[in-house]
C-alpha cells in the first residue's frame, strides 16, 4: 500500500506537529550492566558472555558501580533530579534476542528525572523537557537468514550472537514536544544533535549512531491546528542519523496528515524507518497487546545515591553547551548565522579539534559547512563518517595557505581523501596538483590567451580592468587550474597596461 | 549395612582424622548404600543422577591431602548429595524438570563451588519437585522419592530427595533449598534435621531461582551438629549475589556444642498460638507439645506467643512465589539449551517456544506460572503481588513484635505427619497446606530449624519440631535444636532410624 | 475477586506461551479460580499506610567495579545450544519485531 503524503507546508495548515524523542545511548564501560563481561565492539560471536548475560540457570546479576554513576552524570547534566531511591524492574516479554526473556530496565523508578536540554534552532532556543532517564540492558544481536536483504520478514530462520546482551544503556525520553510548528523535523534533529554533544563531552558514550551506541525513536503526532490537544502518536524506530531524524519527522507529518485529511484514523504503532527512501513502514503488530508485567528485580537491592556522591558528580559535569556555544563563537568570531549552521549540522566538535589542529576557525567551518557537508549529504550520512578526520581538514588547509594548492585543488585533495590515497601531501604530490608558479610557462599562457581574445584585450586596455575575468578564466582552462589565479591577473595587466 | 554410614558427619570427620577411615572407603560405602537402596521399584529413588566417579575422584584427592597433612576443612573427605537445583560445573542439573532434561551447566554454584574447594565428595544429585513447586516431590518429571519411613508415602518436598538420602544413610549430608519449607517440612516427615538459613546468609548464585526473595540454600543433616558445620561451610558474603549479607556465619557449630550440654536457663521461648488448631494432626501436636515440656525442663522459659498476619502468609506466599516464578522460568525457551519441541510445517520460535513450554513444563508448573502471570499482569498487580508484598510487611512486624518478648518461636514443622503417594496430588490447595507453619520464615527472612521430635503415635511416622530466630540470629536454632535433641534421643535410647529400608 | 474465564487462561497462556490444549483449559480455569478464592482474602488486609516489602534485608547501593572478568569460551557458550551456525544460537524464523 501506498502512503498519500501531504505537502510539508499544506500539513502546518491544518495540523500542529508534537514531537517525542526517546534515544537508547550505549554506555563506554569496560562490562556489562550486570555481570563482568567486556564490551568491545566487533568481538567473535558469543566470546563475550557468561552465564549472567547468557541466562543461564541459576546465575544472577551484578550491578555495574561506573554505569550508574554514567548514568547520574547524564541525568545531572540533562537538568534531571536524581532519585533519592530507585530500582531496577524486570519488563518480562518473549525473544529470542534476549536471553532471560525479561530485560532488567527501570520502570516507575528511574534513576533521574525532570529535566531539560534548550537547543537552538535559527536563533530561536526550544527548551526540550526530559521525562526521565534510566538505566537497562542491551539485547543480544540478531542475523536473519534466508529472508531479503537480510530483513526479518520471510527470513527462513535467525543467529543469535548476545555478546551485545547486557551492555549498559541509557534510554532518555523527552516529554511531549509541542510548539514547534514548521520547524518540527530541526528541532528533533537539533535535540538529538545537541544530545549527542552532551553525551561526548561527558565522555560516558561514543555515540556513533550508525554504530547503534546511540539509537533514536522517534514519536510524532499532529493535532489540529489550535486545538492543544495530542493526537494519536506513532513511534518510528531506530532512526540512526542526525539527518533521518529530520527526515523521519518530515515524512511521518506528511503521512499522518494524510491519513487524517483523508478523514482516516492514525493507527497507534511501531514504524520502521528506511534510510534508503526516506520513509517509514508499519511494523508487525505483537499478537498480546504489550503487557510486560512489570515488577521489582528480586535478584538486585534498591539504589540510594547519597547527596554527597550527587554532588560529587556535579563538580565532574562538563561546560553546559549554551555556555559553550557562547564562548567558541567568542574565540571563532563566528556571525550568529554562521554559529547556528555549524551548531545546526553538529558540526562543533568538528570544527573545535581542526582549530586545535592548526587551522584559522573561519576555514574550518568553510570546508565542514560546504565541501564536507556536500559529502555528508551524497552519502546519506553525518559529517562525523564522511572519513575525514579535523587534523586532515586542518592540514590541507595548511597547504592552502602556504599557496601549495588553491581551494579548487583542495577539493581534488579531498576526493584523494575519500579514496583514502594517502596525506594530503602524498595526494598533491601522486595527483601532481600542486600549483604552477612558474611565470614562464604562465606568461606563455597569458600571451596565448590574449591573442585568442583581441577584443577582450582591448577593452582591458581601455581601462575595463573587469573583462579581465573572461582572459583569466581561459589561462586557468589552459593550466588545468594548477595556477595561482591572482598571479595571472598580475601578469594580464601587466602585459596590457 | 556397613557401620559406616550409620555415622554422623561429625564422627565420620573425626575418624578421617584420626587415620582410622579414608574418604575412599567412606564415600564407597554410600556408593554402596545408595546401589542397594534407592533404585528398583521399590527404591527410595533420592537421587536423580549418582556420580560414583567423580566422587571416588575427589574422595581419593582428599586422601591425598590428608596424607599429607593438608586436610581443606573439618568435613574434607566427608561425601554430600546436592540437590538436582543447584549448577554443578559437569554434572547434570535438572531441577527435576523434562525442560532441562540432560543440561550440564558450565559453572558451579557458589555454595558448590564451597563444598568442592573443602574436598566434599559429590555423590550426585538428588530428586525434588519439578523447580522446587511442591511439598512431595511427586511433581519430580523423574518420578517421585519415596519417604525411607514408608515407601508408600512421600519425602515431602520439595527438597524430597536430599531428606529421603539422609535419612536412608544414602549420604550423611546434603544440600536442599527452602522457599516455602522445602527443607525444613521434608526435615520433619522423614526424621532428618533441616535448616533455612537466613535470607541472605548463604549465597544463591547458582541456584535456579524459584521465587529469588524467598529462596534460601540451607543444610539437611540426620543431626544439629551436623547442619552446624555444614552451614557455617556454605554460608557466608558472596560478590556474585547481590542480596547476600557481609554478616560473617559463625558461632554455630559452637552453639550446637553448647546446646547440646543441655542448659536453656534464661531462655525465652514463645509457642505461636496461630500454628496450632483444627487440621492438624493429634500426633503431631501431643509430640510437639512433649518437645516444648521438655524445653521448659531445660530451663527455658515457655509463653504463648500471638502472630495475626500468619493467618494471611499462605495466601502472599501463593501470589508471590508464582509471580517471582512465572519470570524465572521465561528463560527455558528452547533458543539456548534445554529441551526444543519443534511441531509440523515451518513453526515460528514463538511456535517452538510455546510447544517446548506445554511438552516440557509438567502440570504444577504451568499452574503457577499461569498463575504469576495473571497477579503481575496489569490492571491486577496492585490487587495481588502488590498487596502480598504489604502483607510480608505485616508478617515481618508480628515477628519483630515477638521477639522483643522472646528468644526464638516454635511450632510443628508440619500439619500432619507423611502422606500416601498420590493422595494429595489433584487437589493444590491441599498440597499447599502442608506449608502453613514454615511459610512465614521465608516471607520475613528469618531463619528456621526443624528437628525430629518423635513418632506419632496414631502412624508411627516422624514429626517435626520447628524452631524461629530473629535474621542473623542462626545460632540459636543450633542452641536450641541441640538442646531439644540431645534430650530426646536420651529419651528414646538413641536416634529414631526407618526400619524399612535398615535392614 | 474477578472470576477468570477460560478464554482469560487462554491469553495468559499466550503471554506465558504455553501452549495449552482445550483439555489443559478445560482443567486450569477452574483449578485457577479455587486457588485464586483461597488467596483472595488478603484483599484490603493492610491498606496505604503499609509499606511493601520487596527485600527481606534492607540492603541498598550494592554495586561492583567496573573490571573485566572472564568470560565462558564460545564452545562452553553454544555447548548446550540445540542448534548452532556460524557460532551462533540457531533459532527458528521470528514472527514478532524487536521491541
Ligand atoms: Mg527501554
Ligand atoms: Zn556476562
Amino acid at each position: 500500500m501506498t502512503d498519500t503524503l501531504i505537502p510539508f507546508d499544506d500539513v502546518l495548515k491544518d495540523f500542529d506537529p508534537a514531537l517525542g524523542l526517546e534515544v537508547h545511548v550505549e554506555l563506554n564501560t569496560a562490562t556489562k550492566m550486570f555481570c563482568g563481561c567486556p564490551t568491545e565492539f566487533g568481538a567473535e560471536p558469543n566470546s563475550q558472555v557468561c552465564p549472567t548475560c547468557l541466562g543461564l540457570p541459576g546465575a544472577m546479576p551484578v550491578v555495574n558501580g561506573k554505569a550508574v554513576e554514567s548514568a547520574m552524570r547524564i541525568g545531572l547534566a540533562l537538568n534531571c533530579t536524581i532519585a533519592e531511591w530507585c530500582r531496577f524492574a524486570r519488563k518480562n516479554y518473549f525473544y529470542p534476542d534476549m536471553p532471560k526473556n525479561f530485560q532488567t530496565s527501570q520502570y516507575d523508578e528511574p534513576i533521574a528525572f525532570e529535566g531539560y536540554l534548550d537547543v537552538d534552532v535559527d536563533g530561536e532556543t526550544f527548551r526540550v523537557e526530559i521525562e526521565r532517564a534510566h538505566m537497562e540492558e542491551d539485547t543480544g544481536k540478531t542475523t536473519h537468514i534466508g529472508g531479503a536483504t537480510g530483513r526479518i520478514h520471510g527470513a527462513d530462520h535467525s543467529l543469535v550472537d548476545y555478546n551485545r546482551a547486557g551492555i549498559p544503556l541509557i534510554e532518555i525520553v523527552t516529554k511531549p514536544i509541542t510548539g514547534t510548528g514548521a520547524k518540527a523535523p530541526l528541532v528533533a534533529k537539533a535535540y538529538v544533535a545537541a544530545l549527542r554533544e552532551l553525551i561526548l563531552a561527558l565522555g560516558v558514550s561514543d555515540a556513533r549512531m550508525e554504530q547503534g551506541s546511540m539509537r533514536c525513536d522517534v514519536n510524532l503526532s499532529l493535532a489540529p491546528a489550535g486545538s492543544g490537544v495530542l493526537g494519536t502518536r506513532t513511534e518510528t524506530k531506530n532512526v540512526n542519523s542526525l539527518r533521518s531524524v529530520e527526515r523521519a519527522v518530515r515524512f511521518e507529518m506528511g503521512r499522518h496528515a494524510g491519513v487524517l485529511l483523508g478523514g482516516g484514523k492514525v493507527l497507534q504503532e511501531t514504524r520502521h524507518f528506511h534510510e534508503d527512501t526516506g520513509s517509514t513502514s508499519p511494523g508487525r503488530e505483537k499478537s498480546d497487546a504489550e503487557d510486560y508485567r512489570y515488577f521489582p528485580e528480586p535478584d538486585l537491592v534498591p539504589i540510594a545515591p547519597s547527596r554527597e556522591w550527587v554532588e560529587q558528580l556535579r563538580t565532574t559535569l562538563p561546560e553546559p553547551p549554551a555556555e559553550r556555544r557562547a564562548r567558541l563563537q567568542a574565540d571563532w568570531g563566528f556571525s550568529d548565522l554562521e554559529m547556528r549552521d555549524a551548531a545546526a549540522s553538529g558540526a562543533l566538535s568538528l570544527i573545535e579539534e581542526t582549530v586545535a589542529a592548526g587551522a584559522p576557525p573561519q576555514a574550518a567551518r568553510k570546508w565542514w559547512l560546504s565541501e564536507l557537508a556536500r559529502r555528508a549529504n551524497d552519502l546519506g550520512v553525518d559529517l562525523t563518517d564522511v572519513g575525514v578526520t579535523p587534523a586532515q581538514v586542518a592540514e590541507v588547509q595548511k597547504l592552502v595557505d602556504a599557496g601549495t594548492v588553491n581551494d579548487k585543488l583542495a577539493r581534488q585533495v579531498f576526493e584523494g581523501l575519500y579514496a583514502g590515497e594517502g596525506s594530503p601531501a602524498e595526494i598533491v604530490a601522486a595527483r601532481g596538483l600542486a600549483v604552477v608558479s612558474d611565470d614562464g610557462a604562465l606568461s606563455a599562457a597569458v600571451d596565448a590567451a590574449i591573442a585568442a581574445n583581441p577584443d577582450v584585450a582591448d577593452k582591458i586596455r581601455d581601462g575595463k580592468v573587469a573583462a579581465a575575468g573572461a582572459l583569466i578564466g581561459a589561462v586557468m582552462k589552459e593550466m588545468r587550474g594548477q595556477a595561482d589565479a591572482g598571479r595571472v591577473r598580475e601578469l594580464i595587466l601587466e602585459k596590457l597596461s | 549395612m556397613s557401620d559406616l554410614i550409620r555415622r554422623t558427619a561429625a564422627e565420620l570427620a573425626d575418624a578421617l582424622a584420626a587415620g582410622e577411615v579414608t574418604s575412599v572407603e567412606l564415600t564407597q560405602a554410600h556408593l554402596d548404600r545408595i546401589a542397594a537402596v534407592d533404585t528398583g521399584d521399590k527404591g527410595v529413588h533420592a537421587f536423580l543422577h549418582v556420580d560414583a566417579e567423580g566422587a571416588l575422584v575427589q574422595a581419593q584427592a582428599s586422601d591425598e591431602r590428608r596424607a599429607a597433612g593438608a586436610a581443606s576443612h573439618a568435613l574434607d573427605g566427608v561425601p554430600i548429595a546436592v540437590k538436582d537445583v543447584l549448577t554443578t560445573a559437569g554434572l547434570p542439573t535438572t531441577c527435576g524438570s523434562k525442560i532441562l532434561e540432560g543440561w550440564i551447566p558450565p559453572y558451579d554454584a557458589t555454595v558448590v563451588g564451597r563444598l568442592k574447594a573443602a574436598g566434599l565428595p559429590i555423590l550426585g544429585k538428588t530428586n525434588m519437585d519439578e523447580f522446587a513447586m511442591g511439598s512431595s516431590t511427586e511433581h519430580s518429571a523423574y518420578g517421585p522419592t519415596r519417604n525411607p519411613w514408608d515407601l508408600d508415602r512421600i519425602p515431602g518436598g520439595s527438597g524430597g530427595g536430599s531428606a529421603a538420602a539422609v535419612a536412608a544413610f544414602e549420604a550423611p549430608l546434603a544440600l536442599g533449598t527452602d522457599t516455602g519449607g522445602s527443607i525444613r517440612q521434608p526435615g520433619a516427615v522423614t526424621g532428618t534435621v533441616g535448616v533455612k538459613p537466613t535470607y541472605g546468609s548463604v549465597s544463591r548464585y547458582g541456584l535456579v531461582a524459584l521465587a529469588n526473595s524467598l529462596d534460601q540454600v540451607g543444610p539437611v543433616t540426620r543431626t544439629v551438629l551436623d547442619s552446624a558445620l555444614l552451614h557455617e561451610l556454605i554460608g557466608g558474603h558472596d560478590p556474585l549475589d547481590s542480596t547476600s549479607t557481609t554478616a560473617p556465619v559463625t558461632g554455630l557449630v559452637d552453639a550446637a556444642r553448647q546446646g547440646a550440654a543441655g542448659d536453656l536457663a534464661g531462655l525465652k521461648v514463645g509457642v505461636i498460638k496461630e500454628l496450632a488448631g483444627d487440621g492438624w494432626q493429634p500426633g503431631v501436636m501431643q509430640r510437639f507439645q512433649e518437645s516444648v515440656d521438655l524445653l521448659t525442663k531445660l530451663g527455658a522459659d515457655v509463653v504463648e506467643v500471638s502472630t495475626p498476619s500468619f493467618v494471611h502468609a499462605m495466601a502472599a506466599y501463593y501470589l508471590i512465589l508464582p509471580a517471582e516464578a512465572s519470570s524465572n522460568l521465561a528463560k527455558f525457551d528452547a533458543m539456548r539449551y534445554g529441551l526444543r519441541v519443534t511441531p509440523d510445517g515451518s513453526p515460528s520460535a514463538e511456535d517452538v517456544m510455546k510447544a517446548t513450554r506445554d511438552a516440557g513444563f509438567g502440570d504444577e508448573v504451568k499452574r503457577r506460572i499461569i498463575l504469576g502471570t495473571y497477579a503481575l499482569s496489569s490492571g491486577y498487580y496492585d490487587a495481588y503481588y502488590g498487596q502480598a508484598q504489604k502483607i510480608r510487611t505485616l508478617i515481618i512486624e508480628d515477628f519483630n513484635r515477638a521477639y522483643a518478648d522472646v528468644d526464638v518461636l516454635v511450632s510443628p514443622t508440619a500439619p500432619t505427619t507423611a502422606f500416601k503417594l498420590g493422595e494429595k496430588l489433584d487437589d493444590p490447595i491441599a498440597m499447599y497446606l502442608n506449608d502453613l507453619a514454615t511459610i512465614p520464615a521465608n516471607l520475613a527472612g528469618v531463619p528456621g530449624i526443624s528437628v525430629p521430635s518423635g513418632l506419632a503415635p496414631e502412624d508411627g511416622l516422624p514429626v517435626g519440631f520447628q524452631i524461629l530466630a530473629p535474621v542473623l540470629e542462626d545460632a540459636r536454632l543450633y542452641r536450641v535444636g541441640a538442646a531439644l535433641e540431645s534430650a530426646l534421643v536420651q529419651q528414646w535410647g538413641g536416634p529414631l532410624t526407618p526400619e524399612e529400608v535398615a535392614r | 475477586m474477578p472470576e477468570i474465564t477460560r478464554d482469560e487462561v487462554a491469553h495468559l497462556a499466550d503471554l506465558a506461551r504455553i501452549d495449552l490444549d482445550d483439555a489443559e483449559l478445560d482443567h486450569l480455569a477452574p483449578q485457577l479460580n479455587v486457588i485464586l478464592e483461597s488467596v483472595a482474602s488478603i484483599q484490603g488486609v493492610a491498606g496505604d499506610d503499609v509499606p511493601p516489602t520487596s527485600h527481606p534485608l534492607p540492603l541498598t547501593n550494592v554495586f561492583r567495579d567496573d573490571v573485566v572478568r572472564p568470560c565462558l569460551t564460545p564452545e562452553q557458550a553454544l555447548a548446550a545450544a540445540p542448534e548452532v551456525e556460524e557460532q551462533r544460537f540457531s533459532v527458528p524464523r521470528i514472527l514478532g519485531d524487536e521491541q
